[in-house]
Formats: C-alpha cells, sequence, structure tokens
C-alpha cells in the first residue's frame, strides 16, 4: 500500500485500514510512503499485529472472527533508486573486485539477488492501493513494480471498508485467485440477491446483473 | 490542428503544461476483433491514433513524448504475430522520416529506447537511420521504447555503472595512480569503496534524452506499469481511461491535462522531496 506521507501520520487510520486488511484476510502487506513516516511508527503498528495476538478472537455479528496474522513490511524511497545503486555496487564487488571484468551481461535474477543482499529485497505486490490526492506511486520500488495492479483508492481520512473490498474483489475476479480471499460465489439468476463470504466470516451482499457473454457485479 | 482544438490548446495553456506525456498503446488487438478485423488492422488504426495524439501534444506545447511501442516481454507472442508487428513497425518508421510527415512538421527529434540489438537487422536500421535523420530536429522529442522493459533499463544502466567503474580503475591502475581502487590487488581488509551512486545509473537509463513524464496514459482500462518507466514514474500521474487505444482521443487528453493542473502543486512538491 502506498500512502501518502503527510496522511500516514494519522496512525489510527493506518491501524484501522490494516486491521480491514488483516480482516478480509490479506496475507500480506508492503507499507510504503516516501518519507518513512510508517517506517518511523513501525513499533505500534508491528505491536497490534504481531503473532502474539493470533490467537485473539473477537465474537461479531454473531459470527466468529478471527484476527489473522499479518506480515508486514515497511518500505520508503530510500529502498528504491538508492538501493539499485547500493545493488550496483554490491555486483561490481562481487563480479568486477576480482581483477577481470567478467563477459556476460547481468541477469534479473542476479540483480534480485543482490537488492536481497543488501536488505531491499522482496517480493512484487500482486496489488497496489494508493491512499492519497493522486494516482501517482510515489516512489514505491521500480524493481517490484513490474506487473502490479495499480488503484488509487482517494485519500486515507476518506477511506471505507467497501471501496477496499471492491478493489480486492475486482482484482480477485480479475485474476481468478480465489485462494486469496476464499470467495464462495452460488451462481444467482438474475437480478437476485446474493451472498459472498470471506473466509473471516464478513460477507458482502451483491445483487448481480447478468449480461449475455459477460459478467457483470 | 482544427479551430476548435486550437481554443481548447489556448485555454489549457493557462494553466500549466506538462513537458511530457508517454502513452501505453493497449487495445490495438481487441480493438480488431471489436471490429472484426484482422489483427494488423487494429494496429493499423493505432498508428493513426498515436499520430493524431502526438500532434495534439505538440500543438499544446508538450515537449517530449514517449511510447511503449514493443516490449520484450511481447517477443513471446505468436512467431506470425511478432512478424507482421515488426513489419508494420518498420513500414512506420520508414513513413515517419519521410518529407511531409508530421515528424518535420513539429521538428521532432527521435530516439528508440530499449535492447535495440534484440531487434531483426532491417528494423534495428530503420531505427538507427531515423535516429539521424531527425538528429537536427530540437523542437520536440518523440522516444519510442522498442524492445524496452524497465528492468532491462535498470539492468543496461547498472551493467553500464559497473564497466565504467572498472575502466575508470584500469586507467588509474596504469597511470600508477591505484588511489584505493584495491580491487586490482586485493587489499588485507578486502575493503572496496562504493562508489556507483543514482546519478551514475540516471544518466545510462535509455530514458535518460528526456525528463521524468507528467502523465503516463494507458489505454483499455488496465491498471498495470508492465514494466514501462518505473524508475521514471515517482511522481507522475498516472492515467487509465477504460477506452481501447485506437479510440482515444482530444477529450482524453484533455482530460489528464486537466487533472495535471488540478495536481500540479502537489505533484511538484513530491518532485522537490525526492
Amino acid at each position: 500500500m502506498v500512502i501518502d506521507s503527510e496522511e500516514a501520520q494519522e496512525l489510527s487510520k493506518v491501524l484501522e485500514l490494516l486491521q480491514w486488511v488483516a480482516d478480509i484476510g490479506v496475507k500480506s502487506v508492503c507499507l510504503y510512503d516516501p518519507e518513512g513516516v510508517l517506517k518511523n511508527n513501525k513499533e505500534p503498528i508491528m505491536q497490534r499485529f504481531s503473532s502474539a495476538n493470533l490467537s485473539e478472537e473477537a465474537a461479531v455479528n454473531g459470527r466468529l472472527v478471527t484476527r489473522r496474522n499479518l506480515t508486514l513490511e515497511f518500505v520508503s524511497f530510500e529502498d528504491g533508486k538508492e538501493a539499485v545503486a547500493k545493488a550496483a555496487n554490491y555486483l561490481f564487488v562481487k563480479h568486477y573486485a576480482n581483477g577481470t571484468k567478467e563477459k556476460s551481461d547481468f541477469t534479473e535474477p542476479q540483480m534480485a539477488e543482490a537488492l536481497g543482499a543488501i536488505g531491499s529485497g522482496g517480493a512484487e505486490p500482486d496489488l497496489l492501493l494508493i491512499y492519497g490526492p493522486t494516482r501517482c506511486h510515489l516512489g514505491f520500488p521500480a524493481w517490484r513494480l513490474r506487473y502490479t495492479e495499480i488503484v488509487h483508492m482517494g485519500p486515507l481520512k476518506s477511506m471505507s471498508y467497501g471501496s477496499l473490498v471492491k478493489a480486492i474483489f475486482k482484482y480477485t475476479m480479475v485474476h481468478q485467485n480465489y485462494e486469496t480471499t476464499d470467495a464462495l460465489v452460488a451462481v444467482p439468476s438474475c437480478g437476485q440477491k446474493f451472498e459472498i463470504s470471506f473466509h473471516s466470516g464478513i460477507s458482502y451482499q451483491i445483487k448481480l446483473q447478468v449480461c449475455i457473454g459477460s459478467f457483470r457485479v | 490542428m482544427d479551430e476548435d482544438s486550437s481554443s481548447i490548446s489556448r485555454v489549457l495553456s493557462v494553466g500549466p503544461v506538462p513537458d511530457h506525456i508517454a502513452f501505453i498503446m493497449d487495445g490495438n488487438r481487441r480493438y480488431a476483433k471489436k471490429r472484426n478485423l484482422l489483427d494488423g488492422a487494429g494496429h493499423r488504426s493505432g498508428y493513426l491514433a498515436l499520430m493524431n495524439m502526438l500532434k495534439y501534444c505538440y500543438e499544446l506545447g508538450v515537449k517530449y513524448a514517449t511510447i511503449y511501442a514493443f516490449s520484450i516481454d511481447n517477443f513471446r507472442r505468436r512467431p506470425e504475430e511478432v512478424q507482421s508487428t515488426m513489419q508494420l513497425i518498420l513500414e512506420k518508421i520508414e513513413d515517419l522520416i519521410k518529407e511531409e510527415s508530421m515528424v518535420n512538421q513539429y521538428g521532432v527529434r527521435i530516439y528508440f529506447l530499449g535492447s535495440l540489438k534484440l531487434l531483426s537487422k532491417p528494423v534495428r536500421l530503420a531505427a538507427e537511420r531515423a535516429m539521424v535523420a531527425t538528429s537536427g530536429n530540437s523542437k520536440s522529442v518523440l522516444s519510442i521504447c522498442l524492445a524496452y522493459t524497465s528492468s532491462d533499463e535498470i539492468l543496461h544502466a547498472v551493467q553500464e555503472c559497473c564497466g565504467e567503474k572498472w575502466d575508470e580503475g584500469s586507467a588509474l591502475e596504469s597511470k600508477g595512480a591505484g588511489n584505493g581502487l584495491v580491487f586490482l590487488k586485493g587489499n588485507e581488509n578486502g575493503k572496496i569503496k562504493p562508489s556507483i551512486v543514482v546519478k551514475d545509473l540516471e544518466k545510462h537509463m535509455y530514458a535518460a534524452v528526456a525528463p521524468d513524464p507528467d502523465i503516463i496514459i494507458r489505454t483499455s482500462g488496465e491498471t498495470r506499469l508492465s514494466n514501462f518507466l518505473l524508475w521514471q514514474s515517482a511522481n507522475c500521474l498516472l492515467y487509465a481511461p477504460p477506452i481501447l487505444w485506437p479510440e482515444i482521443g482530444l477529450w482524453h487528453l484533455i482530460w489528464a491535462v486537466l487533472d495535471f493542473q488540478r495536481n500540479f502543486s502537489y505533484l511538484k512538491e513530491k518532485t522537490k522531496l525526492s
């Protein structure tokens, strides 16, 4: 998630957003803001979502909701271009330092290994949600953005649970990745309401309009 | 450009005008399918749309335009499709450098960005000819990304920087200066001074011929950047209209520019911070 640095100072909002994300069942979140505000607030955020909370359960609307363990990663602008420069130096030392110029070009796996070695590795997110005034990734590490779906969610202060679910659901439908959300969809007839249940127990009522040749929700 | 477009241009120019707009021209094949045309026809319609968009940009005062013509990933498509796309690209490059083309009308200098060595000889030579033929133009710039991906661009820059540092080191060694470049001698503590910085990498990026883009427009409603200008788009507005590339028109450009103007001070501030 990319959050505008000024907006990221609203720690309560960030925590609430992460709670929603955890409730939906997302397992891993990379938190990015260019100036590292979120990195500076790592402690309180980690405390809230550490594995110590794994066994905590709460009853919500008569359904049991297990607070999931959320893997968090904190990233800022220096993990982008600066990290690539550090990785370049790492590759220089590794492949040129013995005094001979290696003939073959560097490969993408070598670059990935170098980034990992200097501490800026990390998987490419499937989905990037931008909370801020504009649809702009604000310098999220280039190496991890190649095929990521980028969605602008609007300012953090006007975030809503519904928009978050919608964005994740849309991504899931496009990528047929039911493992992420465990969404169960019964095949309804046109005009009928049906329910999507996430494994966290939260469900979403949606009215289906079926069009010939396509599926519109 | 007609009267209406000229007036719109004048109105938009009252506010800040983007220096550089980039386009991911997605949707040519879907357009062909939608209209029951052959695949190639979709690309040809796409080319016409491109010429129009470039004209609007240059008329508006946008100096730099970059287009994603062919990704390294696209080589993985069916060989017949790659072949026919390359044939079309070759044709269009030849068209661009003709006397009466838009390129000369707007004084456009053409650059080809990417691993051009991956292209077949005829296409590579045509690209080189186009760059030479337009090298005297200085009013606007068109960067055509061909056999390009951001990851390849970054790797290439890293490679070039390493090569440069090694050459510098060798030159100093041969002069007897040493200068702490111990990699040739093998120092006891094995410490080598890191010397590649972001500025060095940026010098070697293919896209260094232009400033960072202000707006990236990707058609077909796709929300990915697909390995395009990832390094350069930190403070860039990403616009993803749901229309197919051949359907793009002046109004989409106007919308993008208005959005840019609305967010101008925010984006400028972010650029300063980075």
